[in-house]
């Protein structure tokens, strides 16, 4: 099949790639002005039903005094202005205090997640560049933690960090002899440790697999032409494979910081419904601010700012990565 | 690092440290890896003793009777062929929709096109617990609107798993329409067939790769989720991520069911994923990485 | 240009809002109709062994009914981990089933959402009379002062589980009445190198109904005659660090507890891993787990001193399960035949025999088989030394608050750090805190 055609199509078009974002010519048959539209429609119709309006619904819902007392009719529940937010935001008083800390434990963590992800994913991608025996072999292998369903793959973390019965106790502490009792992994302080490195090793893959797609389109010519001035392994990996990445890299680490910062089935899989302090994410904090203490006026209210925040960060990063390239066609 | 940087022998051959390098890393990942994998397979092939006591790396016999009481504890068959139908569903509902959207993106200049593309691109922002409920409420009041049962259904479970995997899907099939030469479809026009035939007679098949990236991404993304499964299904419509939990909701915790019932839900997924790998990796070369 | 989608994103987001206000939850005030007489929906919480076991338990049943009513029951039996999302997604939606099983602590919490049907003397008397049921099981089916929102169907209390063996090995010869006691003998169990007491630490619910009791003993309540939280008095303090102290101080719960939330705890016991577990009627459970009547023994849960009794001698919560009616149901006559059914006498025996519970019946718990063995303690506790958890609307969030503080304060323990009063009342006043301010 065409599998190897349109990669090498794309590597000869890299140079021009971004021609194609400036407003281009074309022949006029193929503008015609409904058809566009027209095959947006489905995708469009969707995205307003499932996401966008429920959104609007959601964003309304912040501003209502939405309690167990009003749920059952809250077309019918009081407005209550900003006092969702004003109780969210109260960094002072608990509520707002244990959101702050949710907040800066679901950064601390997407941070060192996003990041390990991305070294190790990027490092496996580069040992693996060349060819060896074996290669394809641990390429599959190192996908596996990426295919494995979500729930298969935590609950099997679970199992391996209970205190009495899991392979981790056992071999830190039974075998090596590295801790003086058991570890507890899934509750207290240490449940942060754990949750990343379910994380990690769930996450990793995908950045591996990106910088490894990201790889085949350096045109070998680069590191010919850099080896021929000298340039030995390692500073041909800094300087070309590194930079040759940077577009790859900016998407890629977008779209690991989205995906980490907003995970529910991870902590939710490995904690149930009240995860420990330490490892408190804002996602499962805000499920737990809605649906276990029933408030879902205040569960909005923290979602919008956590949309907000999310909105001001993507928009920053974009802004900030994007200088230096093609001005684009706003 | 920087000390390695001699010159080296040939231009192309890596200095020895990136040998050792190499060898010490890929096999700590490998462990990493594959650590979690031998858990499950090993911990479903143990009694049921094996795992309540202190953790062993090998059963102490070898037992097939995990797999035959999965089966029965919780209704897993109805959970998997519930799982299939959602997921795959989802899955060529998704990839025909973005294949679509992505194709009026690349090809045509239209007033919006950007303001789509940020838009849908942006919905991977929203926190789903935001628009988990109103999104029950519209499903409900559609329902009774108009007869057509979203909550509860697997339709309504289809359409929203959807709608989780377009964004992405869109975003990397534009990418991927952008490198397929515009000559081609050009061309179609020329031998007279309309822009829908050149999308379907040229630009998809020239574009296998990438669909089946997305593809897989789809599918995968619809058989994990939790959160609206939980809410959205009832008994006989549950999936497999939600159902599963039935192992731990018993008075006993059966790790060895557990591990077992995982590896069954799991194999048919890593599967096809490896087998598919080469066209994920092509894929993602064109569409992801442009 | 963009004046114009300015405009349009604005047309929009009123169109929605307007949509938004219209669309409410379900069909908001009506009170049921019976539009649908031949077919129930019915959500039975998990009280067995597993779905599949309460399946085969309440099939047959459910099938009588129909024979009796021709009215086809739809079965769904959910777990407890979903049980409370599903009621709560049901009541905001009105799309629910038409019969439901609750958890009788909720009750209160439910009942405000206004989403059951209240059984008022009319509805009563469709069953046979509020009479029929004894008093402390309707002790936990709402607000005081209100009509129930719930009708009791099981009934259970907490009891001493012991195995028989390990107390005989270690020269134990009658179980433990006091803390003190219990203590006593959980060091001498492991003198012999066993292990004492087993405790499900992870589990907010299970911890709440440990430290609820704990603190009638200290003569303390949770919540202040007029229904505010109240947390951090003396007593609540003490009787919550009296419960971690087990694993803190006296070392007679294993610190592996503390991460225990998917009944580890009675898997434990029944293996004869620990000598004692404090539980409601576990004999079905344990049973299914291999453990044979005759190995263990059931005895009242300890007080600090004297015999069980009312007021500071509590040594259970009123627990058990409440059948309701949802209040839009489309079958309001076939529900309450249905709850009527339920509750009956030859019903409740069945029911209760199979689930190992009490029945809240007075004439079937009069039955020889609620009076024996196992089955004598905690109908004992239920009529005499059991007090029923707060019938508050904000129940259910005290449970969740005050339930994870005190899971917290087990990975305290374990982990090996001091609790101390402080550490209690700091836990405690942050639920409080966490309360709906009112």
């Amino acid at each position: 099949m065409t599998t190897t055609a349109p990669a090498e199509a794309a590597v000869a078009k890299r140079p021009s790639g971004a021609a194609g974002r400036s407003p281009r010519r074309r022949p006029g048959r193929i503008r015609r002005i409904g058809l566009p539209y027209l095959l947006l429609l489905p995708a469009l119709v969707l995205e307003l039903l499932v996401h966008l309006v429920p959104m609007v619904i959601g964003i309304a819902m912040s501003f209502k005094e939405l309690t167990q007392f009003h749920i059952r009719d809250w077309g019918d529940a009081p407005w209550s202005g900003l006092d969702n937010y004003q109780v969210s935001v109260d960094f002072d008083a608990p509520v707002g205090e244990a959101l702050l800390r949710s907040f800066f434990i679901t950064v601390a963590f997407t941070l060192l997640s996003v990041g390990l992800c991305w070294l190790i994913g990027t490092a496996a991608a580069l040992y693996l560049q060349d060819t060896f025996r074996g290669r394809g072999l641990l390429r599959a292998l190192f996908l596996v933690p990426y295919a494995l369903p979500v729930y298969a793959a935590v609950i099997t973390w679970v199992f391996m960090f209970q205190h009495d019965n899991g392979l981790v106790n056992h071999v830190l502490h039974d075998q090596l002899g590295l801790t003086d009792k058991p570890s507890f992994w899934l509750i207290g302080d240490n449940s942060f440790v754990a949750l990343l490195v379910v994380s990690v090793w769930k996450g990793w893959p995908f950045a591996f697999l990106i910088v490894m797609a990201g790889l085949q389109n350096i045109p070998k010519e680069q590191y010919e032409a850099a080896a021929l001035d000298g340039a030995g392994m390692w500073q041909q990996i800094r300087r070309i494979t590194l930079p040759s990445l940077r577009p790859v890299n900016q998407v890629l680490l977008l779209v690991l910081f989205l995906w980490t910062f907003n995970d529910f089935n991870t902590p939710y899989v490995l904690f149930g419904k009240s995860a420990p302090e330490a490892a408190d994410l804002i996602s499962v904090h805000i499920y737990q601010a809605s649906f276990v203490t029933w408030n879902f006026g205040t569960g909005s209210a923290m979602s919008v700012l956590l949309l907000l925040f999310l909105l001001v960060v993507t928009g920053g990063y974009l802004l900030l990565t994007s200088r230096g390239r093609k001005p684009a066609d706003v | 690092m920087s000390s390695t940087a001699r010159a080296p022998r040939s231009p192309m051959a890596p200095p020895r440290s990136f040998f050792w390098s190499r060898r010490i890393f890929l096999t700590l990942l490998t462990g990493f890896v594959l650590l979690p994998v031998h858990v499950m397979v090993s911990s479903s092939l143990k009694p049921l003793a094996d795992v309540t006591g202190e953790f062993r790396w090998l059963p102490s016999e070898l037992t097939i009777r995990p797999y035959i009481d999965i089966w029965s504890t919780i209704p897993l068959a109805r959970y998997f062929v519930n799982s299939l139908i959602v997921a795959g569903a989802a899955t060529v509902c998704s990839v025909v929709i973005a294949v679509f959207a992505a194709y009026a993106v690349s090809r045509h200049d239209f007033r919006g096109r950007r303001v789509f593309t940020v838009t849908v691109l942006s919905t991977q922002m929203f926190p789903g617990i935001l628009f988990l409920l109103p999104l029950f409420l519209i499903y409900v009041n559609i329902g009774q609107a108009t007869g057509i049962a979203l909550f509860g259904s697997r339709g309504g479970l289809i359409l929203t798993y959807l709608t989780f995997s377009l964004p992405f899907s869109i975003w990397m099939l534009i990418g991927y329409f952008d490198s397929v030469p515009r000559e081609l479809d050009e061309a179609a026009l020329v031998d007279g067939c309309g822009p829908l035939g050149a999308l379907l007679r040229v630009v998809v098949p020239a574009a296998i790769p990438g669909i089946v990236a997305v593809a897989v991404y789809a599918f995968m993304t619809a058989w994990g989720e939790v959160l609206f499964a939980s809410v959205m299904t009832n008994d006989t419509t549950r999936t497999l991520a939600v159902g599963l939990q039935g192992y731990s909701t018993l008075n006993n915790v059966y790790w060895n069911q557990i591990m077992a019932a995982s590896l069954v839900v799991s194999v048919p997924v890593v599967a096809g994923f490896l087998l598919l790998q080469r066209y994920l990796v092509a894929g993602l070369t064109a569409g992801a990485v442009k | 240009m963009r004046r114009t989608r300015a405009a349009t994103a604005g047309a929009v987001t009123v169109s929605l809002l307007t949509a938004l206000t219209a669309c409410g939850g379900g069909s908001s005030t009506s009170g049921g109709s019976n539009d649908a007489p031949r077919t129930l929906t019915y959500w039975a919480s998990n009280q067995g062994a597993s779905i599949e076991a309460d399946k085969k338990v309440l099939r047959p049943e459910l099938d009588k009914f129909e024979k009796q009513t021709g009215i086809k029951v739809e079965l769904e039996v959910i777990p407890w981990s979903d049980l409370l999302n599903r009621i709560l997604t049901a009541a905001t939606s009105g799309q629910g089933p038409d019969v439901l099983n609750i958890g009788n602590t909720w009750s209160a919490s439910l009942q405000a959402t206004g989403a059951l049907l209240p059984w008022d003397a009319k509805n009563f008397d469709a069953i046979g009379g509020r009479d029929r049921f004894v008093d402390s099981a309707l002790g936990s089916t709402g607000a005081e002062g209100q009509d129930p929102a719930a009708v009791p169907l099981y009934s259970m209390s907490y009891a001493l589980y012991y195995n028989r063996e390990i107390f005989a090995d270690a020269g134990i010869t009658r179980p433990p009445a006091t803390w003190d006691e219990l203590i006593a003998d959980g060091r001498k169990i492991q003198a012999k190198g066993g292990s004492a007491l087993g405790a499900e630490g992870a589990n907010p619910s299970e911890n709440i109904h440990h430290v609820f009791v704990f603190a009638k003993q200290h003569g303390a309540d949770f919540f202040t005659a007029d229904g505010k939280p109240d947390f951090t008095g003396d007593g609540v303090v003490a009787a919550v660090k009296q419960y971690v102290d087990l694993m803190a101080k006296d070392k007679i719960i294993a610190p592996g507890n503390a991460e225990y939330a998917q009944n580890q705890s009675v898997s434990d016991f029944a293996k004869g891993r620990t000598a004692m577990l404090l539980w409601q009627n576990a004999a079905a459970n344990l049973r299914s787990q291999g453990m044979s009547e005759d190995k263990f023994g059931v005895a009242p849960v300890p007080v600090q001193s004297g015999t069980p009794g009312a007021g500071t001698q509590v040594n259970s919560m009123v627990a058990g399960i409440n059948l309701a009616v949802f209040k839009n149901t489309d079958n309001l006559d076939g529900a309450r035949k249905f709850v009527k059914f339920m509750t009956s006498d030859a019903e409740q025996k069945i029911l209760n025999t199979a689930y190992s519970s009490i029945p809240p019946v007075k004439a079937a718990q009069a039955d020889a088989a609620f009076t024996t063995g196992a089955n004598a303690v905690l109908k004992d506790t239920l009529a005499k030394s059991a007090a029923a958890m707060p019938q508050v609307a904000d129940e259910s969030q005290f449970e969740t608050a005050v339930g994870t503080a005190v899971k917290e304060l087990f990975a305290d323990a374990a982990a090996g750090r001091a609790v101390t009063t402080d550490s209690v009342k700091a836990a405690l006043s942050k639920a409080q805190q966490q309360m709906p301010a009112k």
